[in-house]
C-alpha cells in the first residue's frame, strides 16, 4: 500500500477524495451546515410558539411569501417542523454523526489504510451530498417544502389538496430521502466490511474500542431498516404519481371523491417505523460508543463492563428492530400488537440502565480530565437518563394513550436522542479535531459552549414534558385557539429564551471549530494520553495512515491507570509485559 | 417578556464577542528573526489546549452546582407545574391510567434522582487531581448482575401492570348496553353521529357524501335510519361509550384528553375506543384542581383584558391535518342519563334531515 505515491491534484485530493479522513471531514462540514439550517428553524417556530402575534423582522426576512407581515403562515410552521425534523434526524445526527465518526475513525482505530472500498465510500458521500442539496432546494419551491411532520404520514404527505407542501416540496423530500438511504447503506456495507476483513493482526473483535463496535453494530442495523424506508418512499411514491392504492383509500377532498380504493395509512406507519424507530439507535449507538471513549480516556480508567457494553450494545440493536409499534399504538393497530411491543419495548430498559451504571462506576475513583468532549460526555449521560426514563411512560400502552403526540413526546425523543446524540457529536469533534486537522480546538470556548448549551437544553426540554403532561398536543401552529392552555403561555416564552440561549451558545463552537482549523494550536501526537490506535499515526495526516508497516495490536483498548505500568495509560501496539495479563 | 428575550441575546453575543476576543489575543513580543535581528511581532497568546489541574477543579464543582441546579428545576416544576397538569381522569377507565402513571413516575422520579446525583456528584468528587492514579477497576460479575436484575424485576412489575391496564381499556366487548356514538373527522371539523333507537350504526362510506349527508351515511342500510348527526357531542355520566371513528381525507386523531382517550381517525377503515364518563360537566367544574387550573388561567386572561373561561371537556385533533389542525375541536358535554336522553330526543335523526 505504500505505492501510494500517484500525485493528488485539488479535484482528488479535496473534492472527489478517496481518502477516509478527508471524506470524514466531508460529511461533518456538510452536517454542520445543515444543522445551522435545521436549529435555524427551529428558532424561528420557537419564536412563534412564544409570540404567536407578534411581529418579527427575522420571520419577515427568512420566510418570504410564507409569511404576513412577519408573523409565518400556518402551512410553513408545520413545513419548518417537518423539515427541522428531518434534516436533524437524517442529515445531522445520522450523516453527520455517523459518516462523520465512522469514516474517521474504522481505519485508524482498527488499523486500517482505508475503507475496504474508497470508490464506494466517495460516492457515499456525494450522494449524501446532492440528498442534501435536493432537500435544500425543495425549501425554495413555490407552494413550500413537506409539510406532513417528519414521519410524511399519507394521506396528508400524499394529497397536496390536503397541505400545499405536498405537491412538489414532498415530491423532492422523497427524492431526497430515496438518495440519502442509497448513501447511506453504500457506506454502511463498507464499515460493516471493513470492520471484518480489514483489522490489524492482533485486533481480534473483543480488543475492538467500544467505538467500533457501536459504528459496526449501527452499520447493521441501518443495512436491516433503510431500505424498508426506501420502499415506503417508492410505493408513496406510486401512489402520489401513479394513481396507486397502497396507502390510500375512500379519500373525500375539496368536494370529490378520490379514486383511491383499499390501501391503508397504517401500513404506511409500520413501514415508515421499521427504519424509524431503529434509526433512534443509528443516531444513538455512535453518540454512545464516542462517549464510552471520552469517559474512559478523561477518567484514567478502563470503560467498566467492556464486555457487558458489548452485549447491551447488541441488545438494544436487536431489541430496536422489534419494537417499531410504539409509535403506532393508537393508529388503530389491533391492541393484542400493541401488548407485545409493550413488552418488547421496556425490554430496552434493561440493557439501557446497564451502559448508565457502567458509564457512571467508569467515573467512580477516576482521576477526571475536564476537556471539553468530557464535559459533552457526561452531559449526554445525563440527558440519556433524563431522556430514556420517560420512554418508561411512552413504551406502555396503556400510558402512551393519553401522552401520545403531546409535548410529552416531543420532550422525551429530543432529551434521549436529539440531545444526546448532539452531545456524543459534539464530544467526538472536541476529541477527535487533532486527528482531523492537527490542531486543537479552543478550550476555553470549548467550556463556553458546553455550560451554555448545557443549561439551555434542559430549559427547553425540561419544563417541555409538563405542558405535555397538561394536554398540549405537538404541531400546534399556536396554543392561542384553546383557553384550556392559557396558563401554558408563559413556559411557552421560558423555553423559546432557552432555545435562543442555546441557539446562540451553537455560534461559539462554530467560530472555534473553524478558527482553529487554521489557527489552533499544533496538536501533539496523543494529546488526551489515549491508548487506541489512531494516535500512533502521525499529526500530519497521510494518505495511507501509516508510513510505515501498520502497528500490531496485542492488547485491549483501555488499559488507562494500570498497575505495574508507570504511565497511566498503555497503548494498544505495546507488547504485554513478562507476566502481565490481559485485562 | 420580549424584553428579556433581546436582553438573552445581547448577553450571549458579549459573552461570544468577548471570549473570541480572549482567543484571538495577540501580545507584542520581540523575537529573533532568522537573521538574527530583533523584531517586534505579535504573537497569539499561550494556551494549553489540554484541561489543567485548576479546569478540573473548576469544572468538577461545576457539575456538582448543575447537579442542585437541576433538582431545582427538577422541584420547581414538580411543585409549581402542578397546577397547569391535567385534573383526575374523567373517565373510569382513566382511574387504571392514573394509577400506572402515578406509580411509573415515582418510579423514575427516585432512579432521575439517584442516578444523576451519582453522576455529577462523581463527576464532582473524582475531578482530576496531578498525582493520584485512578483506580482499574475493569469488571464485577455481582455488579453487573445486581443492575441488570433489579432493572428486570422492576420492569416486570411494570410490564404486567401495564398490560392488564391496556388491556381492561382497550377491550370493549364485554361492555354492557354501550351507547355507541361515531365521531367523524375531516379537515378542520369533527362531527359526531348517534346509533339511534337501535343502538347500530349504519353504514359509512365517503362515496355517500352529498348535500347535507356530510358524513357518507349509506341511506340504503335500514340501520341508518335513526342514526342522529350532531355538531356538539353529549355524553352520559356512568354510561359506556363505544366511539367507532372515521376520517374522510387524511389522519386525525381524536384526543379526549380529560378522559385519558385518544384514538386514530383513518381513512378507509373505523377505529374503536370506549370509556364511562364519571363526572359531568359541572361536577368537574366545582372539582378542586379544575378550579385551581381554571382560576389560574382566568388571571392571566383577565390581565389581558379577555372573557373568563369556563371549563369544558374537549375533543382535539391530535394528527397532524393541515394548515388549521391547531383549532380543529369540539365541546364535549357530559350530564346525568335523564339530562342526556332529553337532548338526543330533540336532534333530529338522519331521515329526518334529509327530508
Amino acid at each position: 500500500m505504500s505505492e501510494h505515491h500517484h500525485k493528488e491534484t485539488f479535484v482528488t485530493k479535496y473534492i472527489f477524495s478517496q481518502d477516509h479522513k478527508m471524506i470524514s471531514k466531508q460529511f461533518l462540514i456538510t452536517g454542520i451546515i445543515m444543522g445551522v439550517i435545521g436549529v435555524l428553524m427551529s428558532l424561528l417556530f420557537r419564536l412563534q410558539l412564544a409570540w404567536p402575534d407578534h411581529s418579527f423582522t427575522l420571520v419577515e426576512a427568512f420566510l418570504g411569501s410564507h409569511q404576513t407581515d412577519g408573523v409565518m403562515d400556518p402551512d410553513m410552521y408545520l413545513a419548518l417542523v417537518t423539515i427541522h425534523g428531518t434534516i436533524m434526524v437524517f442529515f445531522v445526527l445520522t450523516a453527520g454523526l455517523s459518516g462523520t465518526f465512522s469514516n474517521l475513525l474504522i481505519p485508524l482505530q482498527i488499523g486500517a489504510r482505508d475503507m475496504a472500498s474508497g470508490f464506494m465510500n466517495m460516492i457515499s458521500y456525494w450522494l449524501f451530498f446532492i440528498s442534501s442539496v435536493i432537500m435544500i432546494v425543495s425549501l425554495f419551491v413555490e407552494a413550500g417544502p413537506a409539510s406532513a411532520g417528519w414521519t410524511i404520514y399519507p394521506p396528508l404527505s400524499a394529497l397536496p389538496q390536503a397541505i400545499p407542501g405536498s405537491g412538489m416540496g414532498m415530491t423532492l423530500w422523497l427524492v431526497s430521502m430515496a438518495i440519502f438511504v442509497a448513501s447511506s447503506l453504500i457506506g454502511s456495507l463498507n464499515y460493516i466490511v471493513t470492520v471484518l476483513n480489514l483489522r490489524t493482526k492482533g485486533m481480534k473483535m473483543t480488543r475492538l474500542p467500544l467505538t467500533m463496535w457501536t459504528f459496526f453494530i449501527t452499520a447493521i442495523i441501518g443495512v436491516v431498516s433503510f431500505p424498508v424506508l426506501l420502499s415506503a418512499a417508492l410505493l408513496l411514491i406510486f401512489d402520489r404519481s401513479f394513481g396507486t392504492s397502497f396507502f390510500l383509500s375512500d379519500i373525500f377532498i375539496s368536494g370529490e371523491v378520490l379514486h383511491y380504493q383499499g390501501g391503508s395509512p397504517v401500513l404506511f406507519e409500520h413501514l415508515f417505523w421499521f427504519l424509524g424507530h431503529p434509526e433512534v439507535y443509528i443516531v444513538l449507538l455512535p453518540a454512545l460508543g464516542i462517549t464510552s471513549e471520552v469517559i474512559a480516556t478523561n477518567s484514567r480508567k478502563p470503560i467498566f463492563g467492556y464486555r457487558a457494553m458489548i452485549g447491551s450494545i447488541m441488545a438494544i440493536a436487536f431489541l430496536s428492530t422489534i419494537v417499531w409499534g410504539h409509535h403506532m399504538f393508537i393508529s388503530g393497530m389491533n391492541p393484542f400488537l400493541g401488548s407485545v411491543f409493550t413488552f418488547t419495548t421496556l425490554l430496552i430498559a434493561i440493557p439501557s440502565a446497564v451502559k448508565v451504571f457502567n458509564y457512571i462506576t467508569t467515573l467512580w475513583k477516576g482521576n477526571l480530565q475536564m476537556n471539553p468532549a468530557m464535559l459533552f460526555s457526561i452531559g449526554l449521560v445525563s440527558t440519556f437518563i433524563s431522556g430514556g426514563l420517560t420512554g418508561i411512560v411512552l413504551g406502555d400502552s396503556a400510558l402512551d394513550i393519553n401522552v401520545h403526540d403531546t409535548y410529552f413526546v416531543v420532550a422525551h425523543f429530543h432529551l434521549v436522542m436529539g440531545i444526546s446524540a448532539i452531545y456524543g457529536l459534539f464530544a467526538g469533534v472536541y476529541h477527535w479535531f487533532p486527528k482531523m486537522y492537527g490542531r486543537m480546538m479552543n478550550k476555553t470556548l470549548g467550556y463556553w459552549h458546553f455550560w451554555i448549551t448545557a443549561i439551555a437544553a434542559y430549559g427547553v426540554f425540561f419544563p417541555m414534558h409538563f405542558i405535555g403532561l397538561a394536554g398540549l398536543p405537538r404541531r400546534y401552529y399556536t396554543n392561542t385557539a384553546f383557553p384550556l392552555f392559557n396558563d401554558l403561555a408563559d413556559v411557552n416564552v421560558v423555553m423559546t429564551l432557552f432555545a435562543l440561549l442555546g441557539g446562540v451558545a451553537q455560534l461559539i463552537f462554530l467560530v472555534n471549530f473553524f478558527m482553529s482549523i487554521t489557527r489552533g494550536k499544533k496538536a501533539t501526537q496523543n494529546p488526551w494520553r489515549s491508548t487506541t490506535l489512531e494516535w500512533t499515526t502521525p499529526v500530519e495526516a497521510i494518505h495511507g495512515n501509516w508510513p510505515g508497516k501498520i502497528p500490531t495490536v496485542e492488547r485491549w483498548p483501555y488499559d488507562y491507570s494500570k498497575p505495574g505500568h508507570d504511565e497511566d495509560f498503555v497503548m494498544q501496539n505495546v507488547p504485554l509485559k513478562e507476566g502481565e495479563e490481559e485485562s | 417578556m420580549l424584553a428579556l428575550f433581546y436582553i438573552f441575546i445581547a448577553v450571549a453575543f458579549s459573552i461570544g464577542i468577548w471570549q473570541v476576543n480572549k482567543l484571538l489575543r495577540f501580545t507584542k513580543k520581540t523575537i529573533t528573526d532568522e537573521n538574527n535581528q530583533e523584531v517586534l511581532a505579535f504573537v497569539q497568546s499561550e494556551e494549553n489546549p489540554l484541561a489543567t489541574e485548576k479546569n478540573n477543579d473548576l469544572h468538577g464543582k461545576f457539575f456538582l452546582a448543575f447537579l442542585i441546579a437541576f433538582y431545582a428545576l427538577m422541584a420547581y416544576c414538580l411543585i409549581f407545574l402542578n397546577d397547569i397538569m391535567l385534573p383526575e381522569s374523567a373517565s373510569v377507565e382513566g382511574e387504571n391510567d392514573d394509577n400506572l402513571f402515578l406509580i411509573s413516575f415515582v418510579l423514575i422520579g427516585i432512579v432521575q434522582f439517584a442516578t444523576q446525583a451519582m453522576l455529577f456528584f462523581f463527576s464532582y468528587k473524582y475531578r482530576g487531581v496531578g498525582n493520584r492514579k485512578a483506580l482499574f477497576y475493569a469488571d464485577s460479575h455481582k455488579l453487573e448482575l445486581i443492575w441488570t436484575t433489579i432493572p428486570t424485576i422492576v420492569l416486570t412489575g411494570l410490564i404486567g401492570y401495564g398490560l392488564y391496564t391496556w388491556n381492561t381499556v382497550m377491550d370493549l366487548s364485554d361492555a354492557d348496553n354501550p351507547i355507541v356514538v361515531e365521531l367523524y373527522a375531516k379537515q378542520f371539523i369533527w362531527e359526531a353521529r348517534y346509533a339511534g333507537a337501535d343502538n347500530t350504526l349504519g353504514r359509512g362510506n365517503v362515496r355517500n357524501i352529498e348535500g347535507i349527508n356530510t358524513i357518507g351515511i349509506d341511506m340504503t342500510d335500514e340501520n341508518s335510519a335513526d342514526d342522529i348527526p350532531v355538531r356538539e357531542l353529549h355524553l352520559p355520566k356512568g354510561r359506556k361509550v363505544v366511539f367507532k371513528f372515521r376520517s374522510q381525507d387524511v389522519l386525525h386523531s381524536a384526543y379526549m384528553p380529560h378522559f385519558r382517550a385518544q384514538m386514530n381517525c383513518v381513512p378507509g377503515m373505523v377505529t374503536e375506543f370506549g370509556f364511562t364518563p364519571k363526572f359531568t360537566t359541572e361536577e368537574m367544574r366545582r372539582q378542586d384542581e379544575t378550579v385551581r387550573k381554571v382560576d389560574g388561567i382566568n388571571k392571566i386572561r383577565k390581565a389581558k383584558g379577555e372573557d373568563p373561561y369556563i371549563f369544558d371537556y374537549l375533543l382535539l385533533c391530535n394528527k397532524i391535518c393541515g394548515a388549521s389542525h391547531y383549532n380543529m375541536q369540539m365541546k364535549i358535554v357530559v350530564e346525568e342519563e335523564a339530562a342526556f336522553y332529553s337532548w338526543l330526543k330533540k336532534q333530529p335523526t338522519i331521515t329526518e334531515i334529509v327530508q
